[in-house]
Formats: C-alpha cells, sequence, structure tokens
C-alpha cells in the first residue's frame, strides 16, 4: 500500500524534475549546449529539435502510465465493474495511430539529421555578406598519448596545442600512428576517428575567441586520460603573428626528434617550425606501421604514468 | 515420445529424435553460412592488400584448383549415390560409396596440403600479409572442415559395421551427407570468388 | 614463462582476490567432503541434462557474475567519485571497466536469461525437456568454464584492458602484449559456442516440441520472445566467432588481419564486432521484452492487448537489428550517406519499440494491476526505459551522435536500456518464477524493499551521466580531472552504492525466503493468476514436467483448463514417459576445452593440443554411445502425481 502511495508521488515528480534538472544544468552551462561554432550549433540545433519531441514522447507515456496504474490499480476505492475487461486484446484503429505517429516523428527527425550531415561535410558557410574563406588545413595526428598538429602550408607544428583563427573554417586531416583515437572539441563541434592508414576529414570553425578544451575521446589504453589539448581561437592578425613567431624562433623537427617522439608516454608541449609530414604520412600502408613495427617491445612495460593521476598536470 | 516411430518413410525421419536432429543440424548449416559469409566478406575486404608478398595472379594455377574442384564434386556425387544405397536398404553398397568419397576428399585435402606448402615456398604464408591471412584463414577453414568430415565419416562407418542400418544409423549417414553437400557448396564459392577471381584481377 | 611470471603482483585489490578465491576454492571442497555431498553434486548437478536444473545452474552463475560484475563498477565508481584518493591506477581502471562490460553482457545478462528460458520455454509449451538434452548441458558446461577462464585472468596474467568492444589495433599484439587480451578472446569463444548451440537447441526445442495443437501464434509471448531471439543468436554468433578468431590468430600465429603492419585493416574488427554486437543488444533485450509481457498480463488479470502485433515488432525488431550495427561508429567518417541511411534505419527500431510500448500500456487499460514485487519491476521498467529509449533515438541521430559518440550520454543511454530492460527483467523474472524454481516464494516485504532501492539508485546513478556527456565527459576516463564534472559524479556514485545495496538486500531476501517462506502448495503460485501452461505443472515440478499434455489451441490455454477443471494429470491418459540419462561426458568435454583455451591463452602449445586432443576424443566416445534414456513407468508416475496432487 505505502509503496504504491510513493509510486503515485514520484511519478508527479519525474517530469518536473526533468525539467528542472534541465534548467538548473542549463546554468552549468554544458559545453556542448553551449557551441562556439558553427558545427557545434548546428549540431545544438539539432539536439534542441529533437529533444521537444523526446520530451512530448515521454511526457505522453508517463501521463498514460500514470493513469493506468492509478486509475486501475485492483483494490482502488471506488472501482467500477466496467473498469475490468479481462478479455479485451486488440483495436485496430487505435493500434494503427500508435504505428503511424512514430513513423512520422521518425521522418521529422530524419530530414534535418540528414540535411545536416551533408552539411557538416563541407565548410560551414559564411555570414551573411561576408565572403567565403578558404580552408585552414591542420594535420591532426595522434601517437599514444600526444596530439601532433601540422600546418603544411605555414610549415610549422606544433605538440599537444593548437591555435586556429576565428571565423575561418578549420579542414582538420585526422591519422594516427598507432592506436584508433577521435579528436573532440566539444564547444566547437562533433568527433571524428583518427585511424593508422585513413585519413579523415572534418571540418570545425570558432567564431568566438577563447581557449576551448580538445581531447581524445576514444579509448586507446593507459595515457587515455591525458590525451588533452586546448584550443587557442584568436583573430586572423594574432594567429599570424603567432605563425611567424613559431617560423622565426622554434627549431625543425628533425626526423629523429619525430621518431623519439612517436615512443608510446607523455610529452610537453612544444612548436617546431617545420612538420613531420615530409618524413611519414601515417594515414597511407606505407606510414602506418611504424610505432607497431619499432616500438611494439615498449608496449609490453607498464608506463606507470605518475604524473597522469595529478589533476593539474593537464588542466 | 521416441516411442513413436512411424512404420513408413526414410528410417532416419521415423522418430521425432530422428526429424529434431536433422532440422537441428540444418540450422546449424545456416549458422555454418553466416560463418563462412563473413570469412569471404572478410576476404574481399582485404582484397589486394599484399603488401611485400607475392600477388595472387603470380602464384594461383588453374590446374590444380580444377583437380581439386573436380575432387570435391565428385565425392559430393558419390556421397549422394552413398544416400541412395541407404535408403534402398543396402549397407554394403552405402559403405562402399561413403569410401569413394572419404578417398576423394583425402585426395582433395592432399592437393590442397601440397597447394599450401608450394605457397609458402613462394613466400605467401599466413604471415606475409593481411590479403595472404585472409586467403588461408578462408580455404584453411574449408580445409578443416574437410578434414573434419572425413574424420566423422570413418567413425560412422565403424559405426554401421557393428550396428547396421538403424534410426540413428542412418540419421547419422544423412546428416554427414548435408554436412558434404554443404562443403561442396562452399568449394564453390571458394572456388569462383577466390581462384577464379584471382586469376583474373 | 614461469609461474611467478604469470601471477599478477603489485596490488593490494590483488592480492585480495587472490586471497578470497584461494579460501573459497578450498572452502568448497572441505564443505562437500565434510558433509558428504560430492557424490550427490556429481549425481544430481555436474551430470544433469534436466533443463530445470541446467537453467537453475545459469542463474547462480549468473548472480555470481552480476556480483563480480557489480564490484567493478563500484570500484569505478568509487575511483571517480573521489579522484584524490588514488584508488586505482590508470592500468587497473582500464583492467576493471572492460570486464564489468564483459561480464555483465556476457556472462551475466545472457546466462541469466538463457537460464530462465531453460526452466520456463519447456514448461511454457508443454515439452519435457530440450530437443537436445545433452547438447544443453554441453552448452552451460561451455558458458561456465569459459566465464571461470575470463575471471581468472584477474589473479593469473593479468585481465584484458582494451574496452568490452576490444577495438584493434589496441587489442592487437602489437600495442596489448601478453595474455590479458587473450583471455577475453578464448573466454569468449569458449562461452560462444555454448550460446549458439543453446540457440539452435531452443529453436529446434519451440519448433518441434510444442504440445498438441498449440500454433506458433498460440505460444506464450515469453516463448516467442525466445524463438526470435533464438534465431538472432544462430545469425550473429557465428560473426563473433570468426571476429575472435581472426584477432586470436592475429594474436597467437601472427596473422595480419587487423595489424597495424603488411597492410591490415583495424577498422574492419569494429565493423565485424557490431554486426555481432549489435544484434546482441537485442538477444539481450527480447526475452526481458517476454518476460514483462507476461507479468504484466498476469498481474493486470488480463490478456495481453496486440498479442500478434506484440510478435510481428519483435520479428521487426530482429530484422532491423541486423542493419544498424554502423550506428556504434558513425564518427569512422563513411561519409554522409552512409550514415544517413543507418541513422534512418537505427530511428526505425524506435517504431515497433513504441508499439510495445503502447500494447504494455493498452493491457493494463481496463485491467485490476496488483502490484507484486515482480508487477513492481515490470512496471518501473516502462518509464525507465522511455529515458533509455528516447536518448536511443538521439544517438542514432548521426549528425548529433558525432557529439554523443563516446561520452558519458552514451554510457547513461545503454545503462538506462540495459539495466531498465534487461537487468529488472531478470529480476522481475526470477521472483515470478521463483516458486516453479525452488517450490517456494521470495518474501515480498523484502522484495520491495529491494525494488525500491534499486530503482532509486539506479536513476541517481544514471540520470546525471546524460549532463555529464552534455558536458563532454568522455567514457573510460578514469579519473574526474575537470572540476565541474566532480558533484554529478559522487552523485552518480551514492546512486551506484543504492544498486549495489538494493541487490544486497534481494540476495538476503533469497536466503531469508529459504529458511521462512511458506512452501507452495499448488503450481499456480501467484493467487490461482497463472494463464500459460507453466502454472499448470505441480510445484516442484516432477522432472518429467508434465505426466500428460494437454491440449492447446488458443493463447493462455491454463486460464480455460482452469474454468473446465483440467489439469496436466489424466490418469486414463498415462504412458511411459521417455526420459535421458544423465551424462559426464558434457563437463569433461568442456573441461578439456577450457584447458586447450587456458593453454592458447598463455601461447603454451602442449597444453592447447592435450585439451583439444580431450576434447575431441571424449565427442568420439559422445558418438560411439548409443544409449539414448529409460521409461519412466505408468506406476511411478502415479504415485509421483498423487503425492505432488495431494490425491
Amino acid at each position: 500500500m505505502k509503496a504504491k502511495h510513493l509510486r503515485k508521488r514520484w511519478l508527479g515528480l519525474l517530469p518536473l524534475g526533468l525539467i528542472l534538472f534541465l534548467s538548473g544544468c542549463g546554468q552549468l552551462e554544458m559545453t556542448v549546449l553551449d557551441p562556439k561554432g558553427p558545427a557545434a550549433e548546428s549540431q545544438y540545433e539539432l539536439i534542441k529539435y529533437s529533444l521537444w519531441f523526446m520530451l512530448g514522447i515521454i511526457v505522453v507515456v508517463f501521463a498514460l502510465f500514470a493513469f493506468m496504474v492509478i486509475k486501475y490499480r485492483e483494490n482502488r476505492p471506488g472501482r467500477k465493474e466496467s473498469d475490468y475487461a479481462p478479455n479485451l486484446h486488440g483495436n485496430t484503429t487505435i493500434e494503427i495511430i500508435w504505428t503511424v505517429i512514430p513513423l512520422i516523428i521518425v521522418i521529422l527527425l530524419s530530414i534535418p539529421t540528414v540535411t545536416t550531415l551533408f552539411d557538416l561535410e563541407k565548410p560551414a558557410e559564411p555570414a551573411e555578406g561576408e565572403e567565403a574563406k578558404e580552408p585552414l588545413v591542420i594535420h591532426a595526428t595522434t601517437a599514444d598519448w600526444k596530439w601532433f598538429f601540422s600546418y603544411p602550408e605555414e610549415d610549422i607544428e606544433t605538440v599537444n596545442y593548437l591555435h586556429i583563427p576565428v571565423d575561418r573554417p578549420i579542414e582538420f586531416h585526422l591519422t594516427s600512428a598507432d592506436s584508433m583515437t577521435a579528436l573532440w572539441i566539444p564547444a566547437l563541434g562533433g568527433q571524428k576517428y583518427n585511424m593508422a592508414g585513413m585519413m579523415n576529414i572534418l571540418y570545425l570553425e570558432a567564431d568566438e575567441e577563447g581557449v576551448y578544451d580538445g581531447r581524445n575521446s576514444n579509448f586507446n589504453g593507459e595515457g587515455f586520460a591525458a590525451q588533452t589539448f586546448k584550443v587557442h581561437a584568436e583573430p586572423e592578425e594574432d594567429f599570424n603573428s603567432w605563425v611567424s613567431d613559431i617560423q622565426n624562433e622554434a627549431p625543425e623537427l628533425s626526423k629523429e626528434q619525430y621518431e623519439e617522439l612517436l615512443k608510446p608516454g607523455l610529452t610537453e608541449k612544444d612548436e617546431y617550425s617545420s612538420t613531420h609530414l615530409e618524413y611519414y604520412d601515417h594515414g597511407t600502408h606505407e606510414g602506418m606501421g611504424f610505432v607497431a613495427e619499432n616500438y611494439a617491445e615498449l608496449f609490453k612495460e607498464k608506463l606507470h604514468l605518475d604524473e597522469i593521476e595529478k589533476q593539474e598536470e593537464f588542466q | 515420445m521416441a516411442a513413436e516411430e512411424l512404420k513408413t518413410g526414410p528410417l532416419e525421419y521415423r522418430t521425432q529424435e530422428g526429424r529434431m536432429t536433422i532440422l537441428g543440424f540444418w540450422i546449424f548449416l545456416a549458422a555454418e553460412v553466416v560463418l563462412f559469409a563473413t570469412l569471404f566478406a572478410t576476404y574481399a575486404v582485404l582484397y589486394g592488400r599484399t603488401a611485400d608478398a607475392p600477388t595472387p595472379m603470380e602464384l594461383f594455377e588453374p590446374g590444380i584448383v580444377l583437380v581439386m574442384t573436380f575432387l570435391l564434386l565428385t565425392s559430393s556425387f558419390t556421397c549422394g549415390l552413398a544416400i541412395h544405397q541407404m535408403r534402398r536398404g543396402n549397407v554394403k553398397g552405402l559403405m562402399t560409396w561413403m569410401i569413394v568419397t572419404l578417398a576423394l576428399g583425402f585426395g582433395f585435402l592432399g592437393f590442397e596440403i601440397y597447394e599450401f606448402v608450394h605457397y609458402v615456398h613462394e613466400g605467401a604464408s599466413l604471415t606475409s600479409s593481411a590479403y595472404w591471412s585472409g586467403f588461408f584463414v578462408l580455404a584453411g577453414t574449408h580445409g578443416l572442415h574437410v578434414t573434419l568430415g572425413t574424420g566423422w565419416a570413418i567413425l560412422l562407418l565403424i559405426q554401421i559395421a557393428r550396428r547396421g542400418l538403424t534410426n540413428v544409423t542412418s540419421r547419422k549417414f544423412f546428416i554427414i551427407s548435408l554436412y558434404w553437400h554443404f562443403l561442396d557448396v562452399i568449394w564453390i564459392f571458394i572456388f569462383t570468388c577466390v581462384y577464379l577471381i584471382g586469376m583474373v584481377i | 614463462m614461469g609461474i611467478t611470471d604469470i601471477l599478477v603482483t603489485g596490488e593490494p585489490i590483488i592480492y585480495a582476490a587472490m586471497v578470497s578465491i584461494a579460501l573459497v576454492s578450498i572452502a568448497i571442497p572441505v564443505l562437500l567432503t565434510y558433509f558428504k555431498k560430492w557424490g550427490w553434486l556429481w549425481r544430481e548437478w555436474l551430470t544433469t541434462v534436466d533443463h530445470k536444473k541446467i537453467g537453475v545452474m545459469y542463474i547462480l552463475s549468473a548472480l555470481l557474475m552480476l556480483f563480480r560484475g557489480g564490484m567493478d563498477a563500484l570500484m569505478m565508481r568509487v575511483q571517480l567519485a573521489f579522484p584524490d584518493l588514488g584508488f586505482l591506477d590508470s592500468q587497473h581502471y582500464n583492467e576493471i571497466f572492460t570486464t564489468h562490460g564483459t561480464v555483465m553482457i556476457i556472462f551475466m545478462a545472457m546466462p541469466f536469461l538463457i537460464g530462465l528460458m531453460n526452466i520456463i520455454v519447456p514448461l511454457q509449451i508443454g515439452a519435457r525437456d530440450f530437443a537436445f538434452p545433452w547438447l544443453n548441458a554441453m552448452s552451460f558446461w561451455s558458458f561456465f568454464i569459459g566465464a571461470m577462464l575470463f575471471n581468472i585472468s584477474f589473479v593469473i596474467g593479468g585481465s584484458p584492458d582494451a574496452g568490452w568492444t576490444s577495438y584493434t589495433p589496441l587489442s592487437g599484439a602489437a600495442l596489448s602484449p601478453g595474455p590479458g587480451q587473450n583471455f577475453y578472446l578464448m573466454g569468449l569463444q569458449l562461452s560462444g559456442i555454448g550460446t549458439l548451440a543453446t540457440g539452435i537447441n531452443l529453436m529446434v526445442t519451440i519448433l518441434k516440441m510444442r504440445a498438441p495443437g498449440m500454433k506458433l501464434f498460440h505460444m506464450p509471448i515469453f516463448t516467442w520472445s525466445t524463438l526470435v531471439t533464438c534465431f538472432i543468436i544462430v545469425f550473429a554468433f557465428p560473426i563473433l566467432t570468426v571476429a575472435l578468431a581472426l584477432l586470436t590468430i592475429d594474436r597467437i600465429f601472427g596473422a595480419h588481419f587487423f595489424t597495424l603492419t603488411a597492410e591490415g585493416l583495424p577498422m574492419m574488427w569494429a565493423n565485424l564486432f557490431w554486426m555481432w554486437g549489435h544484434p546482441e543488444v537485442y538477444i539481450v533485450i527480447l526475452p526481458a521484452f517476454g518476460i514483462f509481457s507476461e507479468i504484466i498480463a498476469t498481474f493486470a488479470k488480463k490478456r495481453l492487448f496486440g498479442y500478434h502485433a506484440m510478435v510481428w515488432s519483435m520479428i521487426i525488431i530482429a530484422l532491423l537489428s541486423f542493419l544498424v550495427w554502423v550506428h556504434h561508429f558513425f564518427t569512422m567518417g563513411a561519409g554522409a550517406f552512409v550514415n544517413s541511411v543507418f541513422s534512418i534505419s537505427t530511428m526505425l527500431i524506435a517504431v515497433p519499440t513504441g508499439v510495445k510500448i503502447f500494447n504494455w500500456l493498452a493491457t493494463l487499460y481496463k485491467s485490476k494491476i496488483e502490484f507484486t514485487v515482480p508487477m513492481l519491476w515490470s512496471l518501473a521498467f516502462i518509464p525507465s526505459f522511455i529515458l533509455g529509449g528516447v536518448t536511443g533515438v538521439m544517438l542514432g541521430m548521426a549528425a548529433a551522435d558525432y557529439q554523443f559518440h563516446n561520452s558519458y550520454f552514451l554510457v547513461a543511454h545503454f545503462h538506462y536500456v540495459l539495466i531498465a530492460g534487461t537487468v529488472f527483467a531478470c529480476f522481475a523474472g526470477l521472483v515470478f518464477w521463483y516458486p516453479k524454481m525452488f517450490g517456494h516464494k521470495m518474501n515480498e516485504r523484502l522484495g520491495k524493499w529491494a525494488f525500491w532501492i534499486f530503482f532509486f539508485g539506479f536513476h541517481v546513478c544514471f540520470f546525471p551521466q546524460y549532463f555529464l556527456g552534455l558536458d563532454g565527459m568522455p567514457r573510460r576516463l578514469f579519473i574526474t580531472n575537470v572540476v565541474e564534472w566532480l558533484p554529478l559524479n559522487v552523485i552518480s556514485t551514492v546512486g551506484a552504492f543504492g544498486m549495489g545495496l538494493g541487490f544486497i538486500v534481494f540476495v538476503y531476501n533469497v536466503y531469508y525466503s529459504f529458511r521462512h517462506a511458506e512452501r507452495e502448495k499448488t503450481g499456480d503460485s501467484w493467487n490461482g493468476n497463472g494463464r500459460t501452461l507453466e502454472w499448470a505443472t505441480t510445484t516442484p515440478v516432477p522432472f518429467y514436467n508434465f505426466a500428460t499434455v494437454p491440449y492447446v489451441d488458443e493463447i493462455d490455454p491454463y486460464v480455460r483448463m482452469k474454468e473446465e477443471g483440467k489439469t496436466t494429470y489424466d490418469e486414463s491418459q498415462l504412458k511411459p514417459i521417455h526420459m535421458p540419462s544423465y551424462k559426464a561426458t558434457p563437463i569433461i568435454m568442456m573441461a578439456f576445452l577450457g584447458l586447450a583455451s587456458f593453454g592458447l591463452v598463455f601461447e603454451w602449445m602442449p597444453v592447447a593440443i592435450f585439451g583439444l586432443i580431450g576434447g575431441v576424443a571424449v565427442m568420439i566416445l559422445r558418438s560411439f554411445d548409443y544409449d539414448d534414456g529409460y521409461y519412466v513407468s505408468v506406476e511411478e508416475i502415479k504415485r509421483i502425481e498423487r503425492k505432488a496432487r495431494g490425491l
């Protein structure tokens, strides 16, 4: 008896709690729901759009459920004889209705999903009245457990951090020297995999200055938690001066140095005035095997990456 | 249940147990189809990924594969004859044709082993490249099935020699014939999808 | 490799595990010897081919595995809520989430449901056992020994640590050397054999051994869900078999299917894995739907609404389940067109699932709901599962999935469907059919406590995780290293301990009810509300199940049987019953194959070959064994039935 009353009260609370929770978390500004670029924006719009349908479905089902459970409980006071129809077992009209309505919802959800999918495969449209800018090409390469960002046109490379100009599409060329990883910058948009022997293209763009969190989101072993980086989105001029600073001041990346960096482990942020692309292209059959062929022995050691247990190290 | 035995029809179908076992085996063959389909798909996806190893075009020879195909197809026919003799109640005929089937099966296996050894000598083994891994595992899984089939058939021959034709022994022979024909079908696909295409492209 | 290299050392948790494993493995033989139960255990359980006993063994093992997987989960939750404690390091956390996932899906959810199917399906269709009782015993031992093989990895050799999905190239020989991944491969391979065999076995049982007159569309809905599940098993498990075999060949024999070298194709693993893995999801959810349907109809005291729609929606779900595997890796870059196709096929699954939800709600319409413990679990399933279902549709929208993928949003989603679906169903089904299995019910009051604690714990644990995902927290992260994520993680951990407490109350209830519950006098345990044939048998169920099998030509046959005063004992119709003999070959054969697998894990070929030869030898012995059972005489049936029915 007691349990039943609990259930009743709880049922009323659930949708309310859901809404409170959602609005409460709105203040927390969840990254995915606070987009800073057009890709993330279109995904956010899609999520919002779908959320309305989902809330609708939840409300309908919860309401029906509450009605049935309360009204047709066996020992409800004042039950009528007509409240019990043990052989009722079908009704074609209503069954067709509750098949067709979900089908319509699926269609309504499919249309924006498909259009967004195709949009995400190309650079974002420029804002009204502005000219489309040539995308900036950045090769994002992972090796256990670090990120290499190569700017082939600028001929510079950074390790474990990324600078991008705002309002200009970035064309990421994703690949990996060993395990499969994924480039995810939730503030700017969804992820794609980096895979050895393949190259994936991901278009992202920042339309607000700021420093955003980026990471490998696909589990790849012991140092996974530390495979993060910061994205510095800055105005074109600042970006250009940053580039020329590196071109002028940073050392060149030698083949031996790069091979050393490919060894499994963590490494500090760094920058070079040349890229590794002249030595290896891990996106091809020829370049995919280097780590597995040369460093397999190193994976036999447990790495005891003590530093990643310390929070501040990679915050 | 097992008590109810029909008085007519093929021996292997007369008991409920016989009918259920045969149906069960058909379902098992469906699972085997999925298994081989997966191996074929894997092979197809890895096609061309020969790395530094020789290509299939360099190694595949029509002669030996045709002989293997001939041996296995004939064995399927003789296996059918064996079941025909079983239906006629002729134990001796059943055993004779089954032994012929076995001999042809062994011939097939002999050629296959020769072929594999030859490829390994030419530098194409399980470990040479993704393509050759796919090839050896696909053809090898079929070869392993044929090997198991021959071992199984020998056991059944011993059983029928001891017990004669009963509901149970005839069921067992009927099932191994299904298995044998199935392997034949798989071979036809290996012949066309692996060898013929490998020789052409 | 010497023995010191094999034992895992250096972690207090592992030493504790070693000590407890050692204690248990000493305690069991000592107790058995003390109480002189060895013979009993061997004759009554280890060699049994009785589907009811095998089912009980399945369920007991699954509960054990639920405990193990649950401990893993709690350790993870402690680590995430208190990152500063340094409770687990990265490597250890990785091992634990890998074994948690694998154990829960392969060694808990599936065996639990297969255990219920084992006990109930033959009873529901009026059969006396499985079509192939020997094979059924073999299936159980293959699962059990596979599970044990997987579990000893914790103390011997090291656990797998590449996630339950075991993606290549991470799980390949180059990046994951050592025996850990081999434990995963061999443990799953061994138990997979058993699952496939069970699928075939149950399918033949259902197709060929139904009571006279019972057409397919007269079958109880749980039996239907089992049949559909068996089709999925038969067509999905060979894919897993191949995938595991290929990776094993890669790792042990140096092939190049998934390697980074010699032009291997690592991403092929993800495809093969999910071509099995997605149907697998429905293997564990469709029987759950079946269980809920039975329970809701029983305690609503009403016929199931839309029986045909329920069946057809299951069949459509089963077909669609093979056409959606790409949605597990939309982010692999297959292109907008491919992603669109799989996005739509994924969302389409929501339609038949929605139909089922509405049918359950309509079953409640104009009913008389009685809030028993199984009914509480079943009712709680509907709203909880909806929360998992709608987020599933959101994940199915590929463009949005780029943001959800690999995040806690996904973690929350699949725990919502798997716990509210499968785990609730396991508890509901166990409590519902408990009297059929053990001759007494579980205590209702304790059962309600267990339910409410677990239910609230579940929502508190997983609801916050949706928001963690939206805030960018990735799954499989061993440390909560972003301050904003900490509060919700703490809440989640509180909920997880709630679930743990609920489980403890549930297990205590097993003990309490064994000691105190009233023994069942009739077979129709739930106040005479049983609708299907399993309730027509006496409790405890005689080993031959039905003295006489009734003629069935409708859904819910037992309702009419009760009205007409018919039972499953018609003295005039009695005939001797043929039953299979108990056999030791299944356990011995699987022990040999278990040894072979163990050898392969450590790449000790002599051991592997010895085990394999032993296994084949037992198979040959079995082939020459023409003992096809014995007959139970009419006198004996009369004696048993009169005693059970108090005649």
